[in-house]
């Protein structure tokens, strides 16, 4: 196990239990000003009547207390971190530099335009690189992640839908497709249709036909899938949703796999959204912030969010709003920019050709390895993968362990575990997604590492059933936090 | 594979060696299954490659041409404000096992988000006076359609009634929002600078599922949160209020004050001001309202030794259990942002976070009556916090203004005649603890001397 997640077996104070009566850890700018009484400015009503109970502090147990929660947290640098669907590459120290430089970090939303030229550049161009790398005719860049990518793409299927005065109402999904398309759907006033996937793990075709129909608003695809698939009917799926009049989403989860080798425009795609939070190396954050920019053709441009950023004759940028059919506004200002000039930085470090080079790492690493650990897992689709796989832990069963188990043991050897239990199509599902970022050395300690709990499990389950051993905490009591939850420590 | 970059350890050695165990002959070979006529087979019309140092002077020259706030006085908020960012938080949040992780799936690695997360969700409860906060939303903007679609939701009732003193932003979000779910808003107008209640009592019906304010307002104006909660649980609708949350360091909470939904942008709280993001929302509620929140939960337990830990839980809610009967399809939040606004918080402490808000009162209204002294109309008589509007002089116009200005050094107010055509000409100004008087006075002088 790694020192980082490691660090100290004793209980961690909350910072509300370090506070002493006097202490302060900050540091204002004096009051220079004529000093008016709050309650002359503010009816007195309206004030607060006791100060909020803020921990009272100073900067060192600040610092030691969030150092000391750093050192109870496993990133991407603290070693391997195979979740499958979440692409958790190495996240590039240069980006968390650039987007740190006073002109992009300290400039405000509504200062004029002209002030701000080199920020609308970068968005400008960045919308571009994304268009052109998914094959599509514009991007925006507002939607704050991928599930809001969704949702703003399915909004705009919906309005491009009424302004042919059609009333669609069902999104399609497969059923190994991400949660958040089916909730994106209902959020955009959707049903929802589920359709099974065939036994080789690829979209029925005839389950696609009969739900398919008049009432069809669109057909949501991750390609590859969850398992890991490149959905080789992608070109007959287009064609069956398109004669149906609806609309193909792409759920861009997944574009590790396919950078420069395949578009989603070029597949029949209409609406894309891609997680710069995954493919484009920004980094986590811990669960955000992400980004999730939209692209679309040319005939769903119309729809787009306000503003998108253009371009005059002159070379000035310019915000426009002159998108009368735009289905409004989907989030404050332009989208997470800070996020938007870290994923900029990256496409300039690898520029076409590198991210071709991308993909094909990512996916000769997850081919690696599902073929050094084909012996010992089950692996339900064989064959080749992109840039993940999943393999069943099922085989486990008879001795009584599961996939859980295998996860919760991997955690005592220093690893962060695959995804697990997702998609929900294959029986304790543990889905491992290596990205391109890896060594052949990493990825060998890990496949070794499976290969020894699965030896374990047989040979002595118990050791498995009671892991982790090494971490701060070990298995936790999740069922009484749902049912008698503590979600603050109510301190005043 | 020809090429070798600094992020990529796959040696030609690699690659034969990996290569042969698969048991194909090529890399293209894995690729087999992608029909070849939507292989992509040219070269990426997209930005080139750039070495580090050329990267590096390119983005300083991109950044170099935008207008920041080290080297300009900014009077501008409008929801984005240019407060002092204490310089442990950027330190903090740059130990990369908090920025480098995700989502905190597996608790026994992952305590220390847990934790902080934990931390963050009880400042929010503190700050607004709600008894349970989630562990944040994409920004407030975000987080009041979200209230608005909960609201709807626990009520089975259609109508949503927003004040026009709420951010225009919000507002087009929230109409965004309500057209997916087949809602309807009412929008309610304002006198003095804060909501009309008069109009309020009237537009409220059997229908309405909540009564959306800000406070501080739009124009920077303190609501009387208490006139307006009867009105709203008179019908039985749920009262949501979006606040500042560095002005609940001074102002009654909105808890105590009736609400049953408070949110907000944490941005004040330590977050850059980035161009208006990433910032973070926060969500809080009353109690009953608790197994309907969006977003992610984070929960105080024991492991099997007794020890104290934190795990993700309410999860019966959210998309990857509930899949299309979620309360919400949030899956990323704004982890890191909240970090922040913790790190702020901490640093601040009880005494600091009154100071601060203090300090922005005070340096607010000393340049409203400065404004006031050189003959400028201030046109709303509500109380207010760190922002105000100002009437520049007959067909006078903001933007031009504006231009003057930022020659002058200076970033001026927002244009509220963009949102509200009854305010052309008129300018919100805002000023935090980071102005000087010095500089609020020649701010004044030279606003002055241009809106002519």
């Amino acid at each position: 196990m790694t020192a980082s997640a490691n660090a100290g077996s004793t209980e961690q104070a909350l910072i509300f239990e370090l506070s002493k009566p006097g202490r302060v850890a900050y540091s204002l700018p004096p009051c220079d000003v004529p000093e008016v009484p709050a309650s002359e400015l503010i009816p007195a009503a309206m004030l607060r009547e006791t100060p909020a109970a803020l921990p009272e502090v100073y900067e060192v147990d600040v610092v030691r207390h969030y150092t000391a929660l750093s050192r109870r947290n496993f990133g991407v640098d603290n070693g391997f971190y195979p979740l499958g669907s979440c692409t958790m590459k190495y996240n590039p120290k240069i980006n968390e530099d650039t987007a740190r430089f006073a002109g992009f970090a300290k400039i405000h939303p509504y200062q004029p335009e002209e002030s701000i030229q080199g920020a609308l550049q970068l968005l400008y161009t960045l919308q571009n690189d994304l268009a052109a790398l998914t094959g599509m005719d514009q991007v925006t860049l507002q939607p704050a992640a991928g599930a809001h990518g969704e949702w703003t793409g399915l909004m705009m299927i919906r309005a491009y839908h009424e302004s042919r005065g059609e009333h669609r109402t069902k999104v399609i999904v497969p059923d190994s497709s991400h949660g958040t398309n089916p909730a994106s759907a209902t959020v955009a006033g959707f049903e929802t249709v589920t359709i099974k996937s065939d036994e080789r793990g690829m979209v029925d075709l005839n389950a696609l036909r009969a739900a398919v129909g008049s009432d069809t608003a669109a057909l949501m695809l991750t390609n590859p899938s969850t398992l890991g698939l490149f959905e080789e009917q992608i070109v007959e799926i287009a064609a069956i949703i398109h004669e149906a009049g609806g609309l193909l989403y792409y759920d861009g989860a997944n574009s590790n796999a396919i950078m420069g080798i395949a578009r989603p425009g070029d597949m029949g795609f209409d609406v894309v959204h891609l997680n710069l939070h995954k493919t484009m190396s920004t980094p986590h954050g811990g669960g955000g912030p992400g980004a999730g920019p939209v692209g679309v053709k040319r005939r769903l441009i119309p729809f787009l969010p306000k503003p998108i950023v253009a371009r005059r004759e002159d070379g000035t940028y310019f915000f426009d709003y002159d998108l009368p059919q735009s289905i409004g506004r989907v989030k404050a200002y332009y989208g997470n920019f800070g996020i938007l000039v870290r994923a900029y930085t990256y496409i300039r470090t690898y520029g076409p050709e590198g991210l071709r080079h991308v993909s094909e790492c990512a996916v000769l690493n997850a081919n690696y390895m599902m073929a050094r650990l084909a012996p010992h897992y089950e692996i339900p689709y064989p064959g080749v993968c992109k840039h993940e796989f999943v393999m069943s832990g099922r085989g486990l069963k008879p001795y009584g362990v599961r996939t859980l188990d295998v996860a919760k043991r991997l955690l005592d050897f220093g690893y962060h575990p695959p995804t697990i239990y997702f998609p929900l199509n294959v029986e304790e599902c543990i889905m491992i997604e290596p990205t391109e970022t890896e060594s052949k050395e990493t990825l060998d300690g890990f496949i070794d590492t499976m290969i020894r709990i699965a030896e374990e499990a047989r040979t002595n389950p118990e050791l498995v059933l009671n892991a982790p051993y090494d971490t701060v905490v070990r298995r936790l009591d999740e069922t009484t936090a749902a049912r008698k939850p503590v979600l603050n420590c109510a301190c005043s | 594979m020809p090429n070798l970059h600094r992020y990529i350890p796959m040696t030609e050695q690699d690659q034969a060696d990996m290569l042969a165990t698969i048991g194909v002959s090529s890399v293209e070979a894995l690729f087999r299954d992608i029909p070849e006529a939507i292989r992509y087979r040219g070269t990426l019309p997209i930005s080139g490659a750039l070495d580090e140092f050329s990267l590096l002077e390119h983005m300083k020259a991109l950044a170099g041409r935008n207008a920041d706030t080290d080297r300009y006085k900014s009077f501008l908020g409008a929801g984005i404000y240019d407060h002092h960012l204490p310089v442990v938080i950027n330190h903090m949040i740059s130990r990369s096992e908090f920025y480098t992780a995700y989502t905190p799936y597996q608790p026994e690695i992952s305590q220390g988000e847990l934790q902080a997360i934990f931390e963050f969700q009880s400042y929010i409860c503190e700050l607004t006076g709600m008894k349970v906060a989630n562990a944040s939303m994409y920004d407030g903007v975000t987080a009041l359609s979200e209230a608005g679609a909960l609201a709807a939701g626990a009520t089975k009732r259609k109508q949503l009634i927003v004040s026009r003193a709420v951010h225009p932003e919000a507002r087009e979000a929230l109409r965004t929002m309500a057209r997916g779910l087949n809602l309807d808003i009412a929008e309610v107008g304002f006198a003095n600078g804060v909501t009309d209640l008069a109009a309020l009592r009237e537009a409220v019906t059997a229908d309405t599922a909540a009564v959306l304010v800000q406070s501080p307002n739009f124009f920077g104006a303190v609501e009387d949160l208490a006139a307006i909660e009867p009105i709203v649980h008179g019908v039985k609708g749920l009262f949501v209020v979006s606040a500042n949350p560095m002005a609940l360091g001074l102002l009654e909470t909105p808890g105590k004050l009736g609400a049953d939904i408070c949110v907000g942008d944490a941005q004040p709280l330590g977050i850059s001001q980035s161009l208006g993001g990433p910032t973070c929302g926060f969500f809080a509620v009353a109690e009953p309202l608790m197994r309907r929140m969006p977003g992610r939960i984070v929960g105080q337990t024991t492991d099997i030794d007794g020890k104290r830990g934190f795990v993700l839980t309410l999860q019966a809610r959210e998309q990857h259990i509930r899949r299309e009967k979620a309360t919400s399809n949030i899956c990323s939040n704004q982890a890191l942002l909240a970090l922040c606004a913790s790190i702020y918080l901490s640093t601040m402490g009880k005494q600091g976070l009154l100071d601060a808000a203090h300090l922005n009162l005070q340096k607010a209204h000393y340049a409203a009556g400065e404004l006031a002294k050189r003959g400028f109309a201030l046109p709303f008589g509500a109380p207010f916090f760190n922002e105000f509007v100002v009437k520049l002089p007959d067909g006078v116009s903001v933007h031009e203004t504006n231009l003057k200005l930022l020659d002058a050094g200076f970033l001026g107010g927002y244009d509220l005649g963009i949102a509200y055509p009854e305010l052309k000409g008129h300018m919100l100004v805002a000023v935090t603890e980071k102005r000087t008087r010095q500089e609020i006075d020649s701010f004044a002088g030279k606003l002055e001397e241009v809106a002519v």
